[in-house]
């Protein structure tokens, strides 16, 4: 998610692919390395939607069809 | 005499030097920046008026995609997403609700309201931004639906991380407490007429035709 602009397309590819995974962990470092959170949108066994924060590429849970990067929280107005 | 009129010509050309020098560096440091600014200019992409439109339509799509089909009517519906608490002491900043359930109202930017939804009662609210970090000064926000979607999985994901990171106020201090009241009224009618039809599809009854009109002869 950008600022002024919403869902862009950051990278793509499959994390069995050995290049792929390599291209998938530098851009997933490399977001967070500039502020922002990951979240992974999941859905659990009674299919209720959820989500999940992760910081690292390993915490991502298998199977996972995209992780969802945007600006890290800050407080607001005060 | 030469020899003085040769001095006199000096001092004044010297002078004069001294005078126009500051006024020419001016004139030509203006001169740069405008070449500057038009170089700018145009490799700066064209005003685009329907870029912010498409960025919400697309946020749409994909918070969409990520909510419970429920919340998504809701927000649809209402303008506002309904997040459980799931934190056992309830919020930062209550005294403990000894395991009271409550919930989170997030509305697309403005703070989050924590209330009770068994007494309509607001504990607080957190304000909380996503700001662009790469362009701190004057950085646009994320489309509507991208800020609902963001406070949602930072909530459903790490509640109180999210809750650390806002700033915590009385209920009222930027949301007007007579507005949500409003809306927690909405979300409760809402939802008892949601589960009415939810009742009737269940039960195989299809709404109930109009009572036919009298023939008028």
């Amino acid at each position: 998610m950008r600022p002024g602009f919403g869902e862009q397309l950051i990278a793509e590819g499959d994390p069995a692919v050995a290049e792929d995974a390599e291209r998938l962990v530098e851009e997933f470092r490399r977001q967070l390395d500039a502020g922002m959170w990951a979240a992974v949108p999941t859905t659990t066994a009674t299919g209720s939607r959820q989500a999940e924060l992760v910081r690292a590429f390993d915490d991502i849970p298998a199977g996972t069809g995209r992780v969802i990067f945007f600006p890290r929280a800050a407080g607001g107005a005060v | 005499m030469i020899v003085a009129l040769c001095a006199t010509a000096i001092v004044v050309i010297a002078l004069l030097w001294e005078i126009t020098t500051p006024w020419l560096d001016r004139t030509l440091d203006a001169r740069r920046r405008r070449k500057l600014a038009r170089r700018h200019a145009q490799d700066a992409p064209a005003y685009d008026p329907g870029r912010e439109r498409r960025a919400e339509q697309r946020a749409r799509e994909l918070l969409k995609s990520c909510v419970n089909e429920e919340e998504w009517a809701m927000y649809r519906d209402l303008g506002l997403l309904r997040v459980w608490g799931a934190q056992a002491d309830g919020p930062a900043g209550g005294r403990g609700l000894g395991g009271v359930p409550y919930a989170y109202l997030v509305y697309p930017h403005k703070p989050i309201v924590a209330y009770l939804p068994q007494t309509g009662r607001l504990l607080h609210e957190y304000c909380v931004e996503f700001p662009d970090e790469s362009r701190p000064y004057g950085s646009a926000r994320l489309p509507d639906s991208d800020d609902v979607l963001a406070k949602w999985m930072a909530l459903k994901g790490d509640e109180a991380r999210l809750i650390s990171e806002s700033n915590m106020h009385l209920p009222g201090r930027q949301v007007d407490p007579r507005l949500v009241q409003r809306d927690i009224w909405r979300l409760g009618q809402w939802e008892r007429e949601r589960l009415a039809r939810a009742r009737k599809r269940a039960s195989g009854g299809s709404p109930k035709p109009p009572a036919a009109r009298p023939a008028d002869n």
